[in-house]
């Protein structure tokens, strides 16, 4: 019996990042420094292959040869892929992740003006995602063949079919251009710009801290109309995994015990099945804000948003490589932390674990 | 679940409880625009659309020109020059009571020093100075102040003085406060790690902030010695999206929408609180043909080729009045400029030409292009009318850095660009387009006639002659005839002559969409 307990367990666990609950602190610095090296290989050697030249990103079309030649060199193109993946490694190892050619600014520095961007507009779009998605997974679950289960479904499908890029610039035609309900694309009117000093780099954050309502129920009205679209596709699939998980709960003979032991339906499907379903939710969850967090470029580039999507990417139309493999080492931490997250939520849940 | 609908509910109040403002304010100018082009705000590095722009509203140029009539220069922080006997040298008095935004006067050494850093530094657009013989070496003795208002710049060769000027009316030549950029001098760069991301000019507006692919702020310079702008700010925002752009101008959270596509515009036309504006600009849309590939390399290839463009039709459908036809180097509005459009859309002859060539049943090619809306379409019609012909084009896309890598590696047959100039002379289009004095794979000049392998010894003399010709009269008429030639032999199909458009409220006064990128001005605009 303890034998099998603990190949569940392993099993288990190999799911997440190959280490155990409490894993000793050597394993887990291992895997983590495996784990980045290799995203960081990987993302290096695709951008040096794409053909695009990143010394034209420096100096531009226009350079003279003799320049063109000078800025090769300084930015170690002349060197072996070997040598210049060392070099950059062992300046990431001390923090130091280079300037972006496009900005002008260090990596870090750029990171750390986007990411909040990202951070801010995922948050609301999972809790959106979330607190709409479950309920109507759940609903979805319950009435299993009907009409709401069927709604479901046509939302859940519009949420995985329909292109974001036009999903956005209709919800902007509608609620911002007719409706007027909410602000226009970017993250705050320039009215309501320099007026908080930024401190996390979230304007929610900041102007709640600072007290300027104004500023926040500005931001909030910028943030509304693109994070609701980002929940929206979160819903899609939250919902859907909700339904699925709540299906198989609600066919297990515990369920049977508690209706013949006469609870309310309310307290059976809310109190005792969900309870269960929540366990794999989390990861599901915890996954979908992963992904809301690698910045959506599209929904980024309809609302005018500067995260962290239109960074990447932009930076990686250029070859601009220092600023892509900052920007895969926060997405993998992302990755990874959220792992650990969900991993530590999931024993917190499920007592047996 | 009650509680929560409740909730949600109050957030939707609060969010729709405060709508966008529904117009900027009166005294500050909003744009949207593409301005992730932008790496550097060091006048001595600008060399792109945005950042040119910016620099031009906000850095005092030693020369200017009129942006209705080119061909009228007067000086800005120069404020008169003499030309030596031999022609070498100009000297220079600069204009007494400017002063940087600092507050710190400006002074023939702040002119001096500009222009020296530009050529120590060696970036890209250095080439600009460079051109006349100054060097890291020699720069300190042959830009020299010589007195507290006056300096003299000692070239290498008699050029034109036309020539000389106009390259001091480029972004290069923009003069930054010596004091203050000293100031933030780090290991010897000349303070440009510090003006790659902040200002130190005397122009009508101060750059605030600039923070990357998000946002541009200037302000006021409230120390300008010229007339002061209307506007208390000016602010460029990064709006990708054309459709976006649209929706906000419609709604007027932004002024002027400057990157709108051909259906926009004319969706935008019919609003009655919207006007367009156009300005003919200096960039040619070509064909570069490939003299490595031995069909392209037939002169009656190349000729042939310059029949299969339905020209009219792609400037009235495709471009929709963002281009006229143009078949020169030289843009109109410049010295020189030959307007002569001698092909059309000629299918017979085309194949007339082609059957003398050897290839009267067409031929296969390939051509690399940007995945732009209008250089996609552009390419599209191309490679139907080559079809008439029997030339089956291929087309490459690809992104605009992609494309561009290919062209300058020489490895394409045909490339679709776009060409623009850098300052108002006739040589900086010559330069590119009708010189290659060296034809070799590593040659050290590496122009557009490099690019597509066309080896023009004879042409490059013209070229250099044309440069050195004192006399505006017969250096044009020298321009007209290396034109002539070019326009029938060479592997360039120059298609189109640049219209910028731009779509503005109908409140917004006196924006000037100048013929150069760095003459786009909102120094005067009121609202």
């Amino acid at each position: 019996m303890s034998s099998l307990a603990e190949n569940e367990s392993r099993g288990r666990s190999s799911s997440h990042l190959g280490y155990g609950f409490l894993p000793t602190p050597f394993r887990l610095c291992g895997t983590l420094a495996l784990t980045f090296l290799g995203l960081l290989l990987v993302t290096f050697l695709i951008g040096r292959v794409v053909p695009i030249d990143p010394v034209l990103a420096v100096v531009g079309d226009r350079a003279p040869a003799n320049v063109y030649e000078r800025v090769r060199i300084e930015m170690g193109l002349d060197r072996p892929l070997y040598e210049q993946f060392f070099i950059y490694l062992k300046k990431a190892v001390t923090g130091d992740f280079g300037t972006s050619v496009l900005t002008a600014n260090l990596v870090i520095d750029d990171i750390k003006r986007v990411f909040p961007a990202t951070l801010e507009l995922a948050t609301l779009g999972t809790v959106f995602g979330t607190v709409l998605g479950v309920p109507l997974g759940v609903l979805a679950a319950v009435r299993q063949g009907r009409f709401v289960d069927q709604a479901v479904r046509v939302i859940g499908l519009l949420g995985y079919s329909a292109p974001i890029f036009w999903l956005g610039l209709m919800a902007l035609l509608v609620f911002y251009a007719h409706l007027g309900w909410t602000a226009g694309p970017g993250r705050l009117d320039i009215a309501y710009d320099y007026i908080v000093t930024p401190v996390t780099g979230m304007i929610l954050v900041d102007s709640l801290m600072q007290g300027e309502w104004d500023v926040f129920a500005n931001a909030f009205s910028h943030a509304a109309l693109p994070a609701i679209l980002l929940g929206y596709f979160s819903l899609a699939y939250i919902s859907r995994m909700t339904r699925s998980f709540m299906l198989n709960e609600l066919s297990q003979e515990y369920i049977v015990t508690a209706r013949v032991k006469g609870l309310s339906e309310f307290r059976i499907i809310w109190g005792h099945a969900l309870r269960n379903a929540a366990v794999p939710l989390v990861t599901v969850i915890a996954l979908s804000y992963a992904n809301l967090l690698e910045g959506s470029v599209l929904t980024e580039t309809v609302f005018a948003w500067p995260g962290l999507g239109q960074y990447i990417t932009n930076s990686l139309q250029n070859a601009d490589m220092n600023a892509v493999l900052g920007g895969t080492i926060v997405i993998g931490a992302v990755f990874v932390g959220l792992n650990l997250f969900s991993d530590l939520l999931y024993r917190l849940l499920d007592p047996r674990v | 679940m009650k509680r929560f609908l409740a909730s949600l509910a109050a957030a939707a109040v609060l969010a729709s409880g405060v709508p966008a403002l529904a117009e900027t304010p009166k005294d500050t100018l909003v744009q949207a625009w593409t301005i992730d082009d932008i790496i550097s705000l060091d006048p001595a590095e600008v060399f792109e659309f945005t950042a040119a722009e910016i620099a031009g509203n906000s850095y005092d140029r030693v020369i200017g020109y009129d942006v209705n009539d080119v061909s009228k220069i007067h000086g800005v922080v120069a404020e008169s020059w003499t030309v030596s006997p031999d022609g070498k040298t100009l000297s220079f008095k600069v204009r007494d009571g400017i002063k940087f935004v600092s507050g710190n006067p400006l002074t023939a050494e702040d002119v001096v020093f500009s222009l020296q850093r530009a050529v120590i530094l060696d970036k890209s657009p250095a080439f600009i100075l460079t051109q006349f013989g100054f060097s890291k070496d020699n720069v300190a003795d042959k830009i020299r102040q010589t007195g507290p208002m006056t300096f003299d710049y000692e070239m290498d060769q008699p050029y034109a003085t036309t020539f000389a000027l106009y390259c001091l009316t480029a972004t290069i030549a923009s003069v930054v406060d010596k004091k203050e950029v000293m100031a933030h001098e780090k290991d010897g760069d000349l303070g440009y790690n510090w003006l790659k991301t902040n200002y130190a000019g005397s122009g009508p507006f101060a750059i605030k902030d600039w923070r990357a692919n998000e946002v541009v702020v200037l302000d006021r310079n409230d120390n300008y010695w010229g007339a002061k702008p209307p506007l208390k700010r000016a602010i460029y925002r990064h709006i990708a999206e054309p459709a976006t752009q649209r929706l906000l101008l419609e709604k007027g959270d932004i002024d002027i929408a400057r990157k709108l596509e051909p259906e926009e515009i004319k969706a935008v036309a019919k609003n009655p609180d919207i006007k367009i504006m156009k300005g003919v600009k200096g960039s040619i849309y070509y064909l570069g043909l490939s003299q490595k590939n031995p069909n392209l390399a037939k002169p009656e290839v190349r000729e042939a080729l310059k029949y299969l463009v339905d020209y009219q039709t792609i400037a009235d459908t495709i471009m929709d009045g963002r281009v006229i036809v143009h078949q020169a180097f030289l843009p109109r509005g410049f010295l020189g400029a030959l307007e002569e459009t001698p092909y059309k859309l000629d299918v017979a002859k085309a194949k007339e030409l082609l059957a003398k060539a050897g290839l009267a049943d067409g031929f296969s090619v390939t051509m690399d292009t940007r995945n732009t809306a209008e250089i996609t379409g552009m390419a599209q019609a191309i490679q139907q009318t080559f079809a008439l012909a029997g030339i089956k084009l291929e087309i490459i896309p690809g992104d605009g850095k992609q494309t561009l890598t290919k062209y300058r590696a020489r490895n394409h047959d045909i490339y679709i660009g776009r060409w623009g100039p850098d300052y108002q002379d006739p040589h900086t289009n010559a330069d590119t387009f009708a010189r290659n004095p060296d034809n070799a794979d590593d040659a050290k000049s590496k122009p557009l006639a490099w690019r597509n392998a066309w080896d023009i010894p004879e042409m490059t003399k013209k070229a250099d002659a044309a440069v050195l010709e004192l006399d505006a009269e017969k250096r044009a008429q020298m321009y007209i005839d290396i034109q002539k030639e070019h326009q029938a032999t060479s592997p360039f199909v120059i298609m189109f002559q640049e219209i910028e458009v731009a779509a503005m409220r109908k409140n917004v006064n006196d924006f000037v969409l100048g013929p150069s990128f760095d003459d786009n001005k909102f120094t005067a605009v009121s609202k």
